[in-house]
């Protein structure tokens, strides 16, 4: 690998390599050995099977809205059916996409080979966790078949509690069991962190797509049982009308929100933490440099988990609480601002004077950093109070919600899915089709919710399924990204299905990166590792690296 | 060494000595295992505070809103039997941290009997609630469509005084009593599930203690399972008091 190269892709001759015949996927064979496995790779990839399904039926949902929304007059489904897309949509993409995608997939496949270990501390939990999303899932899907709900993915009271003849307990109950997926999936990987690092393996040795993960997962320990128990509390108030958030009976509607709010604010830190992850490694891999600030990145992970607890009212801000609350949490809400921003400048330093390529992995973190930064300002402007009021529920929420969530979250995503790709099945996905898709998503994200940051700075209040004329042009734009995106989205499917059987044989290391799971075979074998490996390095050490790949070739040749 | 894959064959031996049948492949060592066990059960309990966290939250919020009704409330409340489920809920759990001495000197038949005295006192806990809770029907203080508030709005009448045994409550404070109700029947009853959950496991683990799968050194479920029940316990100790005991005698206004 000589520094001038544009790529720093290094695969084994193709004529001779093959497929290790030993590896995780190949050890047993029949569905039970893939429903009743307790390997952690195993049930990341049944979580990446059945995320991916669940994101083309909320995506299928999104798909809709946006047609509805071509023309201003109600003129493709009722106004009740519209009310039930964009629930089913956010439902199916915040609790069944978004919170276990990067964490359940590439984290359950990749935290215990970055610790050396071989395996998460409770494989059994691991796979409960999986069976409870499937049973969260099924039910979203019951309630779908069964007519639908239409609180809004909020279940925002008395809505949700005296005014909609909706399923909303069967929604209420999959979000339930889900939470509990989300929670046991954080339990264990708090405890892998703490219990199994191998020899070495000190805390500051660990990758940064470790330490975001542990911030991830205290969010979800400790914030999740709070969603839970909000959740049955709406519940009992449908069933028996207990009163709590009812305020004919003294209750009251903000208690709801107050207890909603304080997990799903941490929830959008769980949904952008792991992906924040993975752009740590991909950016430093692709630059061939250290993170810049180690320590800082990884110590903003958890500024950023410990913040987002305190944040949660500047979702309330027109919903009458005090005014000096409101303030204090406008503070607050900028402060979260400070480690994100901590990450971005650190990324940028980290480019700075590195030896960039610019492989697919690389453009989809590029694509994360600008709009990650877009929506992280844009939610600064909203955390302000006079401008929060004049936006908020407006499509200027909508446009700075999907650049964090869509633009932050899915890039870093499909980035890493990119570049753990070769790992997790040994085999590469065809690279300039895979550029191609990168830039396809990136200019039609920008198509999509540009216009929308536009059509919320006018005016036009989200979840209508109506608007004035004027705003259709903007509108036209919107539904016209979406379709790009759309198939920004459909071409890895495609390709990487391809690849599993085509796709050139990726050998062990073909980026050439650091971490401990690019040193074992692709894909490993189940037990990950033949001997429990002694880290002896610092994390991104590309010096360790060279030295040892140099060694590799003079005893062999 | 420069290589960061590297055997660790002198371990291995170190831990030779280290031989139980529960011991999982992915640990290196039963000490690992047994510390994982337990630390995942202390998070667990973790995320449990918080769940009954959001309750005492509504309760604390609510009962600082709403004074007038959530004394009259609570002073219906039976405190003979509250105060006896406390005390049976303590022996209970002073025989579950017996069970769980009694695990780690091997001792299979004490062990036993000793989960099957947890087991007694948690179903007499469960039982005297059954009673609890039948009152409170009787009383139409269960919210819901029967849920009658003219005991607070014009008490009985102290048949030796000649006055009302508690200070009437307006019409429209009395209705507040309700969510004093509701409160308490899903604090009450949440914690009464973790109770029934708990006795299932016990009687999981009465079965696997029978056949002596505690008593070779392996005690890491009846452990677990301690710390879970003490959390129960703990659960009730802040119940009884936030429930029953504060406001028995409210101060003159």
């Amino acid at each position: 690998m000589s520094a001038s190269s544009t790529t720093i892709l290094n695969l084994p001759d193709q004529s001779t390599a093959q497929v290790p015949k030993k590896n995780f996927i190949t050890a047993e064979h029949g569905l039970l050995s893939w429903l009743l496995t307790g390997d952690h790779k195993r049930i990341a990839m049944l979580y990446l099977i059945s995320i991916t399904v669940f994101f083309f039926i909320g995506g299928a949902f999104a798909g809709l809205i946006r047609l509805e929304l071509l023309t201003p007059q109600p003129d493709l489904v009722a106004s009740d059916t519209y009310n039930k897309l964009f629930t089913m949509h956010g439902v199916i993409m915040v609790f069944l996409f978004l919170v276990p995608s990067v964490p359940a997939t590439l984290g359950n496949f990749l935290i215990p080979i970055m610790l050396g270990a071989r395996d998460l501390a409770f494989p059994k939990i691991n796979l409960l966790s999986w069976y409870l999303y499937i049973i969260g899932g099924t039910l979203v899907l019951t309630s779908l078949v069964l007519g639908g709900v239409d609180t809004g993915w909020t279940f925002t009271t008395p809505l949700s509690t005296h005014y909609l003849n909706t399923h909303v307990i069967t929604t209420a109950t999959a979000i339930f069991v889900a939470g509990f997926s989300s929670i046991f999936t954080g339990l264990n990987f708090i405890v892998t962190i703490h219990r199994m690092r191998c020899p070495g393996m000190t805390w500051f040795r660990m990758p940064l797509f470790v330490w975001s993960h542990y911030a991830a997962s205290i969010l979800m320990v400790l914030g999740t049982p709070v969603l839970a128990i909000a959740i049955v509390l709406v519940a009992l108030e449908r069933l028996v009308g207990i009163g709590v958030f009812d305020p004919t009976k003294g209750g009251d509607p903000l208690l709801f929100q107050h207890l909603f709010w304080f997990y799903s604010h941490p929830a959008v830190y769980i949904m952008i933490l792991p992906g924040m992850g993975v752009i740590s490694e991909v950016i430093s891999t692709f630059s061939r440099k250290r993170v810049f600030g180690y320590t800082a990145v990884a110590f903003s992970s958890v500024a950023i988990a410990l913040f987002g607890f305190f944040v949660w009212e500047h979702h309330m801000f027109i919903m009458g609480v005090s005014n000096y609350s409101a303030l204090v949490f406008s503070l607050l809400t900028m402060l979260v601002a400070v480690p994100s921003a901590i990450k971005i400048f650190n990324w940028s330093f980290t480019l700075q004077k590195g030896s960039i390529t610019f492989e697919t992995p690389m453009l989809y973190a590029f694509g994360f950093m600008g709009l990650f930064t877009i929506g992280g300002l844009t939610g600064v402007f909203l955390g302000s109070l006079g401008m929060d009021i004049q936006l908020t529920e407006t499509y200027f929420i909508v446009a700075h919600f999907h650049f964090v969530m869509v633009g932050g979250m899915l890039m870093a995503f499909l980035a890493g899915v990119h570049f753990w790709w070769p790992k997790m099945t040994g085999r590469m996905y065809p690279e300039t089709l895979s550029k191609m898709a990168a830039v396809v998503t990136f200019i039609g994200f920008n198509l999509t919710f540009l216009p929308q940051f536009i059509l919320g700075y006018l005016g036009m209040p989200r979840r209508y399924h109506a608007y004035p004329p004027e705003f259709q042009i903007l509108n036209v734009l919107s539904t016209a990204g979406a379709t790009v995106l759309g198939i920004g989205y459909m071409l890895p499917i495609l390709y990487l299905a391809w690849s599993l059987k085509y796709g050139a044989v990726a050998g062990d290391n073909p980026w050439q990166a650091t971490g401990l799971e690019w040193q074992i075979q692709s894909p490993p074998l189940t037990e990950n590792f033949t001997t429990i490996p002694i880290m002896d390095h610092e994390a991104y050490d590309y010096d360790w690296l060279e030295h040892k790949t140099k060694q590799e070739v003079t005893t062999v040749g | 060494m420069d290589s960061a894959i590297e055997t660790t064959q002198a371990e291995h031996v170190e831990h030779e000595h280290v031989f139980v049948p529960q011991h999982r492949h992915h640990f290196e060592t039963e000490e690992q295992q047994r510390e994982a066990g337990s630390f995942g059960m202390w998070l667990f309990l973790l995320t449990e505070i918080m769940f009954f966290g959001g309750m005492f939250f509504a309760y604390l919020l609510y009962r600082n809103w709403y004074y007038d009704a959530f004394v009259a409330a609570s002073n219906t409340l039976n405190i003979g039997m509250g105060a006896a489920n406390t005390a049976i809920l303590i022996t209970s759990g002073f025989f579950m941290a017996l069970a769980v001495w009694a695990a780690e000197v091997r001792k299979r038949k004490l062990l036993v009997w000793m989960l099957v005295f947890t087991t007694v006192f948690g179903c007499a806990f469960l039982g005297v609630k059954y009673f609890e809770y039948k009152e409170k029907f009787e009383l139409h203080h269960v919210p819901g469509a029967s849920f009658d508030v003219s005991q607070f709005i014009n008490p009985a009448i102290d048949a030796k005084t000649g006055k009302p045994a508690a200070n009437p409550l307006p019409p429209d404070v009395a209705q507040h009593t309700q969510i004093f109700f509701f409160l308490y029947f899903a604090m009450t009853g949440m914690h009464a599930l973790h109770m029934i959950i708990g006795i299932a496991l016990l009687f999981w683990l009465i079965g696997r203690a029978q056949r002596g799968d505690f008593s070779a050194g392996y005690v890491a479920p009846i452990e677990n399972f301690g710390l879970y029940w003490h959390f129960v316990d703990i659960v009730w100790l802040f119940l009884f008091p936030l429930l029953y005991l504060i406001n028995r005698h409210p101060l003159a206004h």
